[in-house]
């Protein structure tokens, strides 16, 4: 999932100083697995920016509502028939979603209510952890199923660096080292002979530095 | 003989290969190379000089290399994957032949967090095996990694670090492995304070044979005081300092402790020289260049040869 987190309460209400009538838009996504966007959130941030604003004496109205989805354009028409109510969207939703609110509500500025950072996997309750950084070119069956794009805090492709102890990164004492993991994989798989092959010099033109990418399936297309 | 390289000469001639390095200041004054170099003139066979080590900006390192050249040096140029795209590192590489640096050490970098910038963007667009292999292709191949040939081929020694103590341990010698078949001529070794250890890892390292295929130079690093060795040993990452190294610093009266780091020093080169396959040191005293020509002249090491 898409793992984002809330911004500060502050700096969200920077963001609203101008504004009296906000529509608070929630997502029902990876937001609400992680538990930073969806319904409860939305409730939780309508009652701390209403209170804060009372507490300065200055009015707000929140309408609070929650999407399916805020990345897919038909949930977003849902909000259409009353969003001209509103001054401003403030979206819970990822980077996706917040965008893609503001490109269907062209007059409407949107604001953004969380940080969006990583594509991951929930570790257990309240834990979540980086595991893709959607490079384009997966090369997970060469590495042990762990990817050292996203988890070697220097996506070295053909082994850690001298800075690998114990287990741990360099970078942060609390931080597996990602190349650990592939070789003790490896091991596991009694795939160690892989390690032995060398990675060439990846080609990025398929992740980001390609440029903004598109998919495009002509099967599936109406 | 592919290159000018005073290093791959001596190797060449089966002797013992000695270098120490040298880094750049944060600023622009060139006489803080020159006076560094002065310490180590007649003292060693080439020089490194680092590629803002730890992450700190400094002064770049094709620059201080150049002014050692002027010196009468054979700079050894090193080169970090953390702050340039395949683009920047395949025009300095051009760059720095042309201006006779004859000599590449090819790293990974330090992560930028150790720095005085620990906010910038790192680039890793290569790691240090794919960059060893970007050398050889434009010196061996004559072309650049886009497949398109080059005029004047960069006529560089490639040198890369290997680090004994990191972790997984088992892995570290299939790492070299990579190394020597992505292009490696000459290695430069983390600090070793653990002979032990690094002799078990030259075990593995023969028994694959890479040590015919590359030349390993084993480093060393005086230590200043007692407090520097438990420095050492808590807090840099990959370093391996025995307990009894920080007794026996303990043991000496404050004033004499970096008369007893130089003698550890000196000792530990005695023993490294015996280990099988070791074709070198590489002395790195940290801001302590004055003592250089002290460790080698202690371990019979001068006059270095003529070339």
């Amino acid at each position: 999932m898409i793992v984002a987190n809330r911004k500060p309460l502050e700096e969200i209400l920077g963001m609203l100083k101008p504004y009296k009538k906000v529509l608070l838009l929630g997502c029902n996504e990876c937001v609400t697995v992680c538990a930073t966007g969806g319904e409860r959130e939305v409730g939780v941030l309508a009652s701390e920016v209403r209170l804060s604003r009372a507490k300065e004496g200055q009015e707000i109205e929140i309408k609070e509502q929650t999407i399916e989805r805020q990345c897919d354009h038909e949930y977003i028409d849902q909000v259409r028939p009353f969003v001209g109510e509103y001054e401003v969207i403030l979206s819970m939703a990822c980077g996706a979603g917040i965008q893609y609110v503001a490109e269907k509500y062209r007059t409407k500025p949107v604001l953004p209510a969380v940080n969006t950072t990583f594509l991951g996997v929930t570790l257990e309750q309240g834990v979540w952890s980086e595991r893709c950084q959607g490079c384009g070119t997966c090369l997970l069956d060469q590495t042990g199923g762990i990817c050292p794009i996203a988890r070697c805090a220097k996506s070295l492709l053909n082994g850690p660096c001298g800075g690998s102890s114990n287990g741990k990164c360099e970078v942060d004492k609390e931080l597996d080292c990602g190349w650990q993991l592939i070789i003790d994989r490896l091991k596991e798989l009694n795939q160690l002979d892989k390690y032995e092959e060398i990675i060439p010099i990846k080609d990025w033109t398929s992740a980001r530095d390609g440029g903004p990418r598109k998919r495009i399936r002509e099967d599936l297309k109406l | 003989m592919k290159t000018k390289s005073n290093i791959e000469k001596i190797l060449e001639s089966g002797g013992f290969v000695v270098t120490s390095e040298c880094g750049p200041p944060r600023g622009a004054d060139p006489e803080v190379i020159r006076k560094k170099g002065n310490l180590l003139k007649g003292v060693v066979d080439a020089v490194n000089v680092t590629d803002n080590q730890t992450s700190v900006v400094r002064m770049s390192s094709l620059s201080a290399c150049l002014i050692l050249k002027e010196m009468g040096f054979d700079p050894i140029l090193q080169m970090v994957c953390r702050d340039r795209n395949r683009i920047a590192i395949q025009s300095d590489l051009l760059g720095a032949a042309a201006l006779g640096i004859n000599n590449i050490l090819c790293l990974s970098g330090d992560h930028q967090k150790f720095g005085d910038h620990p906010k910038a963007k790192n680039v890793f667009d290569m790691d240090s095996i794919q960059l060893i292999n970007t050398v050889r292709t434009m010196r061996d191949e004559g072309k650049f990694l886009g497949g398109e040939e080059l005029k004047g081929k960069p006529m560089l020694f490639i040198g890369a670090a290997e680090n004994p103590f990191a972790d997984p341990f088992e892995i570290r010698a299939a790492r070299l492995g990579k190394k020597v078949r992505a292009g490696v001529e000459f290695i430069q070794t983390q600090c070793i304070y653990n002979v032990e250890r690094f002799e078990r890892w030259m075990e593995m390292v023969r028994e694959r044979g890479l040590h015919e295929r590359c030349a390993i130079l084993a480093g060393v690093t005086p230590f200043k005081s007692v407090g520097m060795a438990r420095y050492m040993k808590n807090s840099v990452p990959g370093m391996d300092v025995p307990e009894e190294l920080i007794e026996r610093m303990k043991g000496v009266a404050k004033e004499k402790q970096s008369e007893e780091g130089i003698k550890i020093c000196v000792e530990t080169i005695e023993r490294l020289r015996g280990v099988a396959g070791v074709r070198g040191v590489h002395i790195m005293a940290i801001e302590w260049e004055e003592k250089v020509v002290e460790i080698a002249k202690a371990a019979g090491f001068l006059p270095r040869p003529q070339l």
